[in-house]
């Protein structure tokens, strides 16, 4: 089993009443792609700060690689890289002279860090414009320059937030590739984003985050089972007599939905697709498509916090809530359990 | 309640990397061009005024004169610094924090291995450091072009005072330095910091001299008890403790200090007697005024740290 480099105990952080972030417990494992999903304002910038030892938790604890950011934060950041969202650099410094700030920062001699600026630029594909200004730089490449920065530390754990944000679609590409490329060196990376569809193709694992609580963690097809009921889903398209019951009736397939007259969804614990083919033909039905549709987290998304924004708020006390919109805490509370 | 565990690994570590990136952008950026060009300018005019205006034959502190003697309608040299010097150490500090804020590489540099102790250090340093630059070479000009002028060197006691009035001036724009910087934490607007370290400097300057004459007149008995606190309050500004300072280290014949007119009537009875006082009693003479420019240089880095260390990194 692979050793947890990231661990929280109960971690909390209040900003007088608001409760920012609400006991907190997270565990990350050596290499892995952990996704933290989640609202504007639940909790996941401040969760990242208070791994960095940037902000104090209120109460709980936090351990990475084994160090207390609080207690040893200068330990923490020597190992960690942060890019932050919309991370800035000295936009009249050159491309190079804002990474050998950062490598003075960190203490590295100066030929070390020469070389280092030198490969880390090189591999994020700024080597050509390495001694311009980075004022002129667009967008993706700061963002590369950011990454170029973390490179230089030579990290064992990389914490982004909201990596993606404002990119566009093919430099947003690009990231992924660059994420995948940490992972196969066997760097954790902890990435925060709003954009779905990325984090499921890069991450291992996601937490989805929820008033300062993870209210979902495991992998996308896990979060899909909790939250969509099945984890699979089969798109039948067949002519004929109507074939919810029939097939509602087999073993293992949690929901029948009709779409149109001669399209149903099909959602299973399992890939049910030779069941769904036979029962189609048994019933008489002429079959003409059938497809397998990979849960999404999107959907899982969406589809939890619908679920939770409806009807009057559950709340008592009539305290005010930072987050009128997100007042579904109790039931919140009764998913999880 | 979790107890507050000491944070391990020096509080200094990137301090000098912070001072050295900061020295740069000072140096290269154009507002300290700006600066420094009126600086240059000031000490040019000044200098040749004074040049022109020397008593001929008064032997003694001829190079001190350089710095104190003027031509109506032009103040002297130290008259224009006690308003240039806040001036230039304001535009050092005031978006020294915010700036980095706004420019969202406050979080990048704080993730790196430092503590915030060394990255506002260093930048109080940085601006002390340009400030204590430009002084020093505006200082060596004008000794330089002196010598070259008037064709002798300056004696020990001259260069001795020089220093200490170009310590005096430097502490002094510490202390606006240190106010600036603490705006520049407090306010996340650069222009608004500017713009509130400007309005403490002119209230000082030009405001609490014409305010201490109503207070002390609302509040003391009598006419001593009214100078008494005119003195007090008058010492409570930074511009007075300045002026007071480098008054009695640049004229040796300065005895006392005090509110000027005070100085105008013992002198006018007799006391001011023209015998020149040894550095060792101006400097006695001084010394409270010195004392407290640092010490008020200290307090508000003081007041910028605690602010800064309780600031919340997040935009």
């Amino acid at each position: 089993m692979n050793e947890i480099v990231i661990e929280t105990q109960n971690l909390t952080k209040r900003y007088g009443e608001i409760v920012a972030v609400d006991g907190l417990n997270l565990k990350i494992r050596a290499g892995e792609v952990f996704g933290i999903l989640g609202p504007n304002g639940s909790g996941k910038t401040t969760t990242i700060l208070m791994l960095l030892g940037l902000t104090e938790p209120t109460d709980g604890w936090a351990r990475v690689l084994g160090f207390d950011p609080m207690r040893q934060p200068l330990e923490v950041k020597s190992r960690v890289g942060y890019l932050p969202d919309q991370v800035g650099f000295y936009d009249e410094l050159t491309a190079r002279e804002n990474l050998l700030y950062t490598a003075k920062l960190n203490g590295l001699s100066r030929p070390v860090a020469q070389r280092r600026i030198k490969d880390s630029l090189e591999r994020m594909g700024l080597k050509d414009v390495a001694d311009r200004r980075v004022g002129t730089f667009s967008r993706g490449m700061r963002q590369r320059l950011g990454v170029a920065e973390i490179l230089l530390k030579h990290p064992q754990v990389i914490i982004l937030d909201e990596p993606t944000l404002g990119l566009d679609p093919e430099a947003a590409r690009e990231f992924l590739q660059i994420i995948r490329a940490l992972k196969e060196e066997k760097i954790t990376v902890l990435l925060s984003s709003h954009l779905l569809h990325q984090v499921q193709a890069v991450c291992d694992r996601v937490g989805l985050f929820s008033q300062g609580k993870i209210v979902l963690e495991g992998t996308v097809v896990e979060l899909a089972r909790q939250v969509l009921g099945g984890a699979y889903r089969v798109q039948l398209r067949a002519v004929g007599p109507d074939l919810t019951q029939a097939l509602q009736k087999i073993p293992g397939v949690v929901n029948v939905k009709a779409l149109d007259a001669s399209v149903y969804q099909v959602e299973a614990q399992d890939d049910m697709r030779a069941e769904v083919a036979r029962v189609a033909v048994q019933a008489g039905a002429k079959l003409l498509a059938l497809g397998l549709e990979e849960p999404s987290l999107d959907e899982v998304y969406t589809r939890y916090f619908q679920d939770l924004s409806p009807g009057p708020s559950p709340k008592e006390g009539g305290e005010p809530s930072p987050f009128p919109h997100w007042e579904g805490d109790q039931r919140v509370r009764s998913l999880k359990g | 309640m979790i107890t507050k565990p000491a944070r391990e690994g020096s509080p200094w570590r990137g301090l000098w990397a912070v001072v050295a990136k900061e020295m740069a952008d000072h140096l290269t950026s154009v507002r300290m061009g700006i600066l420094e060009a009126i600086v240059l300018l000031t000490a040019a005019v000044t200098l040749y005024m004074a040049l022109q205006n020397l008593p001929s034959g008064s032997g003694e502190f001829l190079f001190l004169r350089l710095f104190t003697i003027s031509r109506d309608p032009l103040p002297a040299f130290v008259g224009f610094l006690g308003f240039l010097v806040p001036l230039i150490a304001i535009a050092l500090g005031f978006d020294s924090i915010n700036g980095e804020f706004n420019r969202r590489t406050l979080s990048r540099v704080l993730a790196q291995p430092i503590y915030r102790d060394a990255l506002l250090l260093g930048k109080f340093l940085a601006g002390l450091f340009t400030l204590a630059l430009v002084l020093t070479a505006i200082w060596l000009m004008i000794i330089g072009l002196g010598i070259f002028r008037l064709g002798v060197p300056p004696t020990g006691e001259e260069v001795a005072r020089g220093l200490l009035f170009l310590l005096a001036t430097i502490a002094y724009g510490g202390i606006w330095l240190g106010l600036a910087m603490v705006f520049s934490v407090r306010f996340r607007q650069p222009a608004t910091a500017a713009l509130a370290a400007i309005s403490v400097w002119l209230f000082f300057t030009v405001f609490w001299g014409m305010l201490i004459g109503l207070i002390a007149q609302g509040l003391a008995r009598g006419v001593a008890g009214q100078i008494q606190l005119e003195i007090f309050l008058a010492r409570l500004s930074p511009h007075t403790l300045y002026v007071e300072s480098i008054l009695a280290i640049l004229n040796p014949e300065v005895r006392a200090l005090g509110p000027l007119l005070i100085l105008q009537f013992l002198q006018l009875q007799g006391w001011g007697v023209r015998a020149p006082l040894p550095l060792s009693q101006s400097l006695l003479l001084v010394w409270p005024q010195l004392t407290g420019l640092i010490a008020g240089t200290i307090v508000l880095f003081a007041i910028g740290y605690v602010l800064f260390q309780r600031q919340e990194i997040r935009a």
